[in-house]
């Protein structure tokens, strides 16, 4: 209800401010929106992917060049050079995501300062675009005869396309392709292994924000309809940074909030310190940002959304009538779902997994159980692709995966849960049960912006909330996951994994932090799932609720087998005594 | 192109390679032990050039202010975290061990005329006030937000150079400095002459590596350092204190910063907003060496120097832009080598 009148608001000022602003604070206006499409593209790189970029003003400045050169040398019109100016924008932001985007995050981040300094160097030299005098009598937009030459015109084309694009952008978060771009937060291995191809997600947000900052580039130089090299120096890609900082680059409308308020600041500062040099607002700039991240991370919108909780979007909506998603076959109770043949894993000098030759079938419970730094987790990751193995074989039903990429096994019908929770602590339960079933999806980036996913996503959400009924979490479905306790947590992880309909199931030690009760809900749970015949392979260190649930144990030691076979005998078993208990008893 | 012009192109690019390197070692120790990515080091090379430079030419500058404002701050912040009945204590200590030296150096600027000083004291006094500013700089800003994931170190760390911009710009103007050399020599080698600036900057260069290699190498301070670089909670619990190692990191990349400027102000003229490229070019270096590899790091830190003046000689208009181009092979090989996912660290 808020959100409806605020967004009233929004557009009743949208429709006023060009008649009633006067000229000076309708040109700071113009600007702030230019600005704030930029930081809409940070909204979605930083603020939703994680990644980060200094260089979205060299973006910005390759749209305003490839514009001014076609309107004034080329002869083309402005609206016709916008296709072209995007798509030089597009190719660079493809070459440079490309060499770095494979990498971990924070070279991004200093690439992006380089070849924007490098790009800078580059506008200033080529005599061709103008070198450091610029580029002049750029044409305006026309459009069948109007022309926007006045600052009423060009804020109503300038804010139109910072609210379309805030209205996407919103429908995009919480679409499926948001949801993977959101998952990149959690790090590349919760992302690989529910499917989300991790270097294409981080290059279709890097590009989306170039594109971003590409129109801003384009509005920026119609705008004006002049250019040089200064406003698209290392400092402005700074600054563009900054403004999502300052407002919030989890929220779209925090962009806005940011440009804003980085807009006025100068003028401020001009009137605070009665027009002396400009050094004082880099200084204040500086100072804010140092400040601002020491205490709070999550920007004035951000703060007023944890003020004001209505403000915050709503959350998923869940519908009964929603169609079933495609289901797996269930595999032949006893067919063998994973084989481990000799399996080794080195690292450097250090040997984790040493010749771990195991099987589990359909319809079982294996226990993997050893002492700490028995290599459990270790064999995990090579089950499902996070490492390669030195050397042996590992097949996921009846296909060879030894070094495969991580999306391989969740494919095949293997999903897992973490040791170390890997949740998205700002999004909702249902939300990170939803990524657990990408998989099952189809709809992409554009299908999420203009909402054309609806049925898939009721379909996903009904699934979700399925899942999270199994594992006993339906009622705080619609709650922050970081805002539920350590057992929990756990516990949504579980009903993540299941969202994406397994056949052989890894839970790595689930039943930690849980209660008494809990524990025996869950085994209860994983009974009834291997009934149904699924196969559940877990390790735990909880030994009452592994001997009451296992059909079967593999036990490690150093990194090897030490024995295999029916909870009874292994309990009985000397040797297995002797690691766990160090031979004293 | 002849063997005259080739051994002049040799000898700038292992100049300016030495100096590149020095930022490259600088950022390593920093990151390695505190992750963070020390974007203003290159601030360290702009205030200790500009404020060599100023001294030289007989004006007094005023870098002492910004440290003794910083050294206020962070006793007072230091007072405000002590418990309330040791406050006064905790004041006398702060004042005692935080506030002395800037006061020293106030009165020295404030007192001293710069040409009295000799070249020696303008030295001394040059490092005096630039080195400083590195633990203050982590006491104030780096080390209240320690566990904070690398992405927002980073941010915070271009912040701080914004803000050091500024500063720079405000105590020492627009002009640009350039310095006489320290050595007016040069020997004859192979139908040039090498000059005292060059052989100055490589003697320092592989002092200052020559003196690392043995801190890290043979001092416990130094293991203490690496110790934490490895593994900081393990250090810990060995009983490392992380953020003293913090301190140090920052303290010796102010230093390498200072020395790095006073032997650049007499090779280059140097102005307020230099130290930005200088250390970007440093990062280069330090990107070839994965963050992670001092030898591959100074290596690298050659090449750039190697590419700049070569790059120089056959397009001088293009000479950053070819610089800042290479990195694109660069991260291309690191992309070839990059690790498991399962070592990424989550945003989160």
């Amino acid at each position: 209800m808020i959100r409806r009148c605020l967004w009233g608001l929004a557009l009743v000022g949208f429709v006023i401010i060009p008649f009633l602003a006067p000229a000076f604070w309708l040109t700071l206006l113009d600007i702030a929106g230019i600005s704030a499409l930029i930081g809409l593209g940070l909204v979605l790189l930083t603020g939703a992917a994680g990644l980060t970029s200094f260089g979205q003003a060299a973006f910005a400045g390759i749209a305003a060049y490839v514009t001014a050169y076609l309107t004034t040398v080329s002869g083309f019109s402005a609206l016709a050079a916008l296709p072209f100016c995007l798509l030089a924008v597009a190719l660079a932001a493809l070459l440079l995501g490309g060499v770095t985007l494979r990498l971990s995050g924070h070279y991004l981040p200093i690439s992006t300062i380089a070849w924007a300094a490098a790009i800078f160097f580059l506008f200033a030299q080529l005599q061709l675009l103008g070198g450091q005098t610029g580029l002049a009598g750029i044409p305006p937009i026309s459009l069948s005869g109007f022309q926007f030459l006045s600052g009423q015109s060009c804020f109503v084309l300038i804010w139109a396309c910072v609210l379309a694009v805030i209205v996407t952008q919103n429908f995009l978060l919480r679409s499926r392709a948001g949801r993977a771009i959101r998952s990149l937060r959690g790090g590349a291995l919760l992302a690989e292994s529910f499917g989300i191809h991790v270097f294409r997600t981080r290059l279709t947000a890097f590009v989306y924000a170039a594109l971003l900052a590409g129109l801003a580039g384009w509005l920026y130089v119609e705008f004006i309809r002049f250019l040089n090299p200064t406003p698209f120096d290392i400092t402005a890609g700074i600054k563009d940074l900054f403004v999502v900082m300052i407002g919030g680059a989890a929220y779209p409308w925090g962009a806005v909030a940011g440009a804003a308020i980085l807009s006025a600041l100068p003028v401020v500062l001009q009137a605070v310190t009665s027009g002396q040099n400009e050094n004082y607002d880099l200084i204040a700039y500086g100072v804010i940002i140092v400040l601002l991240l020491q205490r709070s991370r999550i920007g004035l919108v951000g703060a007023l959304v944890a003020r004001f909780p209505a403000l915050a979007a709503p959350g998923v909506k869940v519908s009964s009538s929603s169609a079933a998603l495609l289901s797996r076959q269930v595999p032949r109770r006893g067919e063998v779902l994973l084989r481990a043949e000799n399996v080794e894993k080195w690292f450097g000098g250090l040997c984790a997994v040493r010749d771990m030759s195991f099987e589990v079938r359909a319809g079982e419970i294996v226990g993997l159980i050893g002492p700490n730094g028995a290599g459990k987790s270790t064999m995990f990751n090579l089950i499902t692709g996070a490492t390669a193995p030195s050397a042996g074989k590992i097949t996921l039903c009846g296909a060879d995966v030894t070094g495969a990429a991580p999306g391989a096994a969740i494919r095949l019908g293997v999903s897992r849960s973490f040791q170390h929770v890997k949740l998205l602590h700002g999004a909702s339960v249902l939300e990170n049960v939803m990524i657990g079933g990408h998989l099952r999806g189809r709809n992409g980036i554009l299908a999420g912006m203009f909402r054309a996913d609806r049925a898939e996503e009721a379909s996903l959400a009904a699934e979700a909330v399925r899942q999270l009924e199994r594992v006993g979490l339906a009622d705080v479905m619609h709650r922050p996951a970081g805002s539920l306790a350590l057992g929990a947590q756990r516990l949504v992880e579980v009903a993540r994994a299941l969202c994406a309909d397994p056949v052989l199931l890894l839970l790595d030690e689930p039943a930690a932090g849980l209660r008494h009760t809990e524990k025996q809900e869950l085994a209860q749970l994983l009974h009834t799932l291997r009934d149904e015949g699924m196969a559940v392979l877990l390790v735990e260190h909880d030994m009452d609720f592994v001997m009451n649930l296992v059909d079967r144990l593999v036990v490690m030691d150093a990194g090897a087998k030490l024995t295999e076979g029916l909870p009874e005998t292994v309990q009985a078993d000397q040797r297995v005594l002797d690691v766990y208990l160090g031979g004293v008893a | 192109m002849n063997t005259t012009i080739a051994m002049l192109l040799i000898q700038d690019g292992l100049t300016s390679g030495a100096i590149y390197a020095l930022i490259a070692l600088a950022l390593l120790i920093v990151f390695t032990i505190t992750r963070v990515i020390l974007v203003p080091q290159g601030q360290f090379v702009t205030f200790s050039a500009l404020t060599f430079g100023l001294l030289q030419s007989g004006v007094m500058p005023l870098t002492a202010v910004p440290v003794a404002v910083m050294a206020v701050i962070a006793s007072g912040l230091d007072v405000a975290a002590a418990p309330k009945e040791r406050r006064w204590r905790t004041l006398r200590d702060a004042a005692w061990r935080q506030l002395t030296w800037p006061l020293v150096l106030l009165l020295v600027t404030f007192s001293v005329n710069p040409t009295g000083l000799g070249i020696f004291g303008q030295i001394l006094f040059t490092l005096a006030v630039v080195i400083p500013l590195g633990p203050l700089m982590f006491r104030l800003v780096f080390a209240p937000m320690a566990d904070s994931s690398i992405l927002l170190l980073l941010i915070v760390a271009v912040a701080v150079d914004v803000a050091m911009g500024g500063v720079a710009l405000l105590l020492f103007g627009s002009d640009g400095v350039r310095t006489a050399p320290l050595l007016a020599m040069s020997i004859p080698l192979g139908g040039i002459r090498i000059h005292g600036a060059v052989l100055l900057v490589l003697a320092t260069g592989a002092a200052a590596m020559l003196g690392l290699f043995l801190f890290f190498g043979r001092t416990l301070a130094g293991k203490a350092l690496r110790a934490t670089a490895y593994n900081a909670l393990g250090a810990r619990l060995v009983g490392i204190k992380v953020r003293r190692a913090g301190q140090v990191a920052f303290l010796l990349a102010a230093a390498l910063g200072a020395i790095s400027g006073i032997l650049v102000s007499s090779i280059m003229t140097v102005y307020f907003d230099s130290g930005f490229i200088i250390g970007l070019k440093g990062f280069i270096a330090a990107i070839i060496g994965g963050l992670a590899s001092y030898p591959l790091a100074v290596g690298g830190a050659l090449v750039i120097g190697m590419i700049e003046a070569w790059s120089a000689f056959y397009n001088s208009t293009f000479q950053d832009v070819i610089v800042f181009s290479a990195l694109v092979p660069i991260l291309v090989v690191r992309s070839l080598l990059s690790p498991d996912l399962a070592t990424d660290e989550p945003a989160e």
